[in-house]
């Protein structure tokens, strides 16, 4: 099982986001900032269309060819002395983690930043074994105290404000001055690094995920900007790197390629203020750094995705582009799409790993405006697969039959355009006479979910087809 | 081989139809990993050895690093106790055992100089970086007992020596030289590329500088 | 040439249609609406592609035999430019019939521009107008200079750009149904920026996105009216707006 799903209830959980005037007064706050950041440093770099299309094809070849890059992956991880295990599933890698803090005795676990541990409900399972995982990302570090998921991929308390977070540091911190000044954002930030700092320092082992996995060294590579994810990684005795399958790429060359596309995607930054490599355990001669080495390798459904339809979602480097762009997350944040991940990339991906049955509202509620595909760096098709996941519910009829129903009775007329325009007419001049004396219906019959909202233009009277043949006919 | 290893290849090679021991694949996989082709560089760092250290030197203050332009190593001792004082920093620092910075004359300062990498005490640190990269104002900076990493991330000012000989364009040019001095397909245990000082922005998107690590950054760039 | 009116302008507005055969025939194209429904947009959308198949079919019979195709909607010429080809990929009968219609359809306003070079328009229209563009026209098919480029010739009509011109107005067809609370929403923030733009009068190329905006504002009660660019460039916008009542019963009969 992989962390826990309110996908079914999109609906529900979509009305309580939109109902939540501080939730969206918090969206609505940081959204320009996104948008704006990113144009900018798009247009700072003349080759980011060129770097698109070369990211796009890294990716394609490199999962074209993914088992062999695994395999040499996996030895030059060896060579270099680190492990690598293989996870079917969530439930798989969150066992073979506790196993190796067990084996070292460990009683807390830093973390960096990492989706995939959140996809696998990694900190839930540990808590219950005994060892207290510890997120060290300051927006992490938030919603950790708040028993919250991240409601965005790569910011994951932006649905919070700075009245929110002095709250639960207040409640938390109860070792501090109770009447010290929070007033000011680098309070908080000073505070966290403060208690943090403690954290990294007598942590038994370090979680991280990875952005990348370079084939050619057996290197992964993480991206932050806080160096949060460097301390969890070279202080503790044992570093485990946890992540899935599709973040290979063959060479440090290639990397390169998607880091120029990746932090001006996601920050707007030109690169991310750290960028780090890691290659197997501490080496002969130095003086820190891990004695152990570990990579969990997960699959949880993603080996399904390739050689089909979802294969380019797999290109994915979860810069969260297509969210900070996409006007329903705008509405109603993260946590709404009910799972690990939001907004456009969620919505086809999180069919693709708990299944189309729990997660199907997801690739539906979109207006297919296409701003998702416009800016994703590795030019994924991502309305056109949610249009595939469409396809798919239509196909084993898990639309609800009124929506069905409806698409039926519109089809068999339009499928005969004989009838069609016949029975448009009457329709149409039957509405007309109805709203003569008005320009537009407050309400109407079998429009309700259309009326309740705004109104509906009545129409001219007389459709177009048949204006047109009497216009033309008195010619 | 692993159960779980085996059954994750299997159903890899179910989905792509392949078997893995067709040779055309594996051929395609050891031409991209011999060849490491470079792909799509940016025009913006393809500049002679004037222009990359002018294009590293607005790009480190972009990214809000500071910076001091020294003509020869035996002025790095003297930068680095007048960077502390200006910031009201006691005169003590911590370093490597990196060989550039051996012979300097640290004598000639009121600096205390210690070496070895940082268990969380040390407030400022010098390190050598390895290259710069001028397209983003990068610092490379490899692991070691030269420089430990510990020393990039723990103390709250990084001071980094980085000769201007060193200033690549982009950030491509990195590997070959890497490749030749740890051989290829080797690394060091840890490659930091740094960009800056620590920042966070998960406080409503504001950037505020010095979240975990260094909330400074300062660069001396060596020219002679 | 052939006109594809889309079933919205062929139901709720069909001055559209007319206001489009208007600028096609002042340009001198011989323009003829063979029989139509729909272009099977909804169906694809909701993943029914056997229908959308259908439907697509049904187009290709009814309009392949004309020189051109031209479509007063971005989504709709989208369907046929983008997604019949992908429909119908790989069909050794149909993927080349499907292709040929793709090529050789347009939306209207690049057609007038792309196709036809127009770069003015003979048509008065007073006031400030603030035009919307519509995500199918704006992703799909890169309409972004060709509308404002007509409208500039529009005499006595000045343009004014409003915030965030190019993003979704939420309706997204069966979406503003199927997701009716969130689709409000978009559409809210869409009228609002609307209204602070000043103008008068908003205009689109797409008859979906304008009844959604059209619903939003006069249910707000705004008093900015909602048309379809072709009605102003064709200088037939005398009569009444999306979703207004004709004030002068004597104007219904005669349209009628």
């Amino acid at each position: 099982m992989s962390a826990h799903s309110t996908a079914h209830d999109f609906k529900a959980n979509a009305s309580r986001a939109i109902a939540d005037t501080q939730l969206t007064g918090n969206l609505k706050a940081v959204r320009q900032n996104f948008i704006d950041k990113r144009a900018k440093a798009v247009k700072g770099l003349p080759e980011f269309e060129a770097l698109r299309e070369s990211g796009k094809e890294i990716k394609d070849h490199t999962l074209a060819h993914l088992d062999l890059y695994l395999e040499y992956y996996a030895q030059k991880v060896e060579e270099s002395g680190g492990h690598v295990h293989f996870a079917a599933d969530a439930e798989e890698a969150r066992k073979i983690a506790l196993d190796i803090c067990r084996k070292v005795g460990a009683k807390t676990v830093t973390k960096g930043k990492s989706m995939i541990t959140e996809e696998v409900g990694l900190n839930a399972y540990l808590e219950a074994n005994g060892v207290t995982p510890v997120e060290t990302d300051l927006g992490e570090y938030i919603i950790q105290l708040r028993g919250e998921t991240p409601s965005h991929i790569i910011a994951p308390a932006v649905h919070l404000n700075k009245h929110q977070i002095e709250g639960d540091f207040r409640r938390v911190h109860t070792h501090l001055d109770p009447a010290r000044d929070l007033n000011e954002k680098v309070s908080l930030l000073t505070e966290a690094r403060g208690v943090l700092r403690d954290r990294f320092l007598v942590a038994d082992v370090g979680i991280t995920g990875a952005n990348f996995l370079v084939a050619e060294t057996g290197t992964s590579i993480i991206v932050t900007n806080e160096g949060n994810g460097d301390l969890t990684q070279i202080l503790p005795k044992v570093h485990i790197v946890m992540t899935s399958i599709e973040k290979m790429v063959p060479t440090l060359e290639d990397a390169s390629q998607i880091l120029r596309l990746l932090a001006r995607s996601a920050t707007g930054q030109e690169m991310s203020v750290y960028t780090t490599l890691s290659t197997g355990p501490r080496r002969m001669g130095d003086l820190d750094g891990p004695e152990e080495y570990h990579v969990i390798l997960l699959d949880n459904g993603r080996s399904a995705m390739l050689g089909g339809e979802f294969q380019d979602m797999l290109r994915c480097i979860r810069c969260a582009a297509c969210m900070n762009h996409c006007p329903v997350y705008h509405q109603i944040g993260g946590h709404a799409y009910g799972w690990i991940y939001p907004g456009p990339m969620g919505s086809v991906l999180s069919p693709s790993l708990i299944g189309v049955d729990e997660a199907g509202h997801l690739p539906n509620a979109s207006t297919f405006c296409g701003r998702c595909e416009a800016v994703c760096p590795m030019k994924i098709p991502l309305p056109k697969m949610m249009r595939h996941w469409r396809e798919r519910e239509f196909e084993r009829n898990l639309n609800p039959a009124l929506q069905r129903w409806g698409l039926g009775f519109w089809a068999f007329f339009a499928k005969r355009p004989r009838l069609y325009a016949l029975a448009n007419r009457l329709a149409i001049k039957a509405m007309a006479l109805i709203g003569r004396k008005k320009g537009s219906f407050k309400g109407l019959p079998g429009l309700g979910a259309w009326t309740k909202y705004r109104d509906f233009a009545v129409p001219e009277g007389e459709t177009f087809q048949a204006k047109w043949k009497k216009a033309r006919a008195g010619r | 081989m692993s159960e779980s290893r085996a059954t994750m290849l299997a159903s890899i090679r179910r989905s792509l139809g392949v078997k893995g021991d067709e040779r055309i694949r594996k051929a395609m996989v050891e031409d991209r990993l011999e060849r490491a082709p470079k792909g799509v560089i940016p025009d913006r760092a393809q500049l002679d050895a004037a222009g990359k250290l002018a294009l590293m030197l607005e790009k480190l203050e972009a990214a809000q690093a500071s910076v001091a332009r020294l003509a020869s190593y035996a002025d790095v001792p003297g930068a680095i106790a007048q960077y502390l004082r200006d910031n009201n920093l006691p005169a003590s620092i911590r370093r490597g055992e990196d060989s550039r910075l051996d012979g300097l004359p640290w004598a000639e300062t009121a600096l205390e100089v210690s070496k070895g990498p940082s268990a969380g005490h040390d407030l400022s640190a010098v390190s050598h970086a390895d290259l710069g990269v001028a397209e983003t104002g990068t610092l490379v900076l490899a692991s070691g007992a030269d420089n430990p990493t510990t020393l990039n991330f723990l103390p709250d000012y990084h001071i980094v020596v980085l000769s201007a000989a060193d200033v690549a364009g982009d950030l491509e040019s990195l590997w070959p030289k890497l490749r030749r001095k740890h051989g290829k397909g080797a690394m060091p245990r840890t490659v930091n590329l740094i960009t800056g000082p620590s920042r966070s922005g998960d406080i409503e998107q504001t950037i505020l500088l010095g979240a975990h690590g260094p909330r400074s950054l300062h660069v001396l760039v060596v020219e002679g | 040439m052939a006109l594809f009116a889309t079933c919205l302008v062929d139901s709720l507005r069909p001055n559209v249609g007319f206001a489009t055969a208007k600028l096609l025939e002042e340009a001198g194209c011989r323009v003829e609406v063979p029989r139509q429904t729909c272009c099977g947009q909804p169906a694809y959308n909701s993943g029914d592609r056997a229908t959308a198949k259908t439907l697509a079919l049904q187009m290709i019979e009814a309009f392949e035999s004309y020189d051109y195709v031209v479509v007063p909607s971005g989504s709709c010429a989208g369907m046929i430019i983008k997604h019949y080809p992908a429909l119908f990929a790989g069909d050794p009968n149909l993927a080349g019939r499907a292709d040929r219609l793709a090529a050789k359809t347009f939306e209207l306003v690049s057609f007038l521009v792309g196709v036809l070079g127009l770069k003015t328009v003979s048509a008065r229209f007073e006031g400030q107008v603030t035009y919307h563009d519509s995500c199918s026209g704006l992703r799909e098919l890169g309409i972004k200079d060709q509308p404002r480029t007509l409208l500039a010739s529009v005499e006595g009509l000045e343009l004014v750009e409003m915030k965030d011109a190019d993003v979704c107005c939420g309706f997204g067809g069966t979406f503003a149904v199927k997701y009716g609370e969130i689709s409000d929403k978009i559409v809210t923030e869409k009228c609002a920026n609307v209204t602070t733009s000043a103008a008068k009068t908003l205009l689109a190329g797409d008859l979906g996105c304008l009844l959604n905006m059209a619903g939003k504002l006069s249910r707000q009660g705004s008093g900015i009216e909602v048309r379809h660019v072709a009605e102003v460039l064709a200088g037939m916008a005398e009569g009444p707006a999306i979703g207004r009542a004709a004030q002068d019963p004597a104007l219904v009969e005669a349209r009628s």
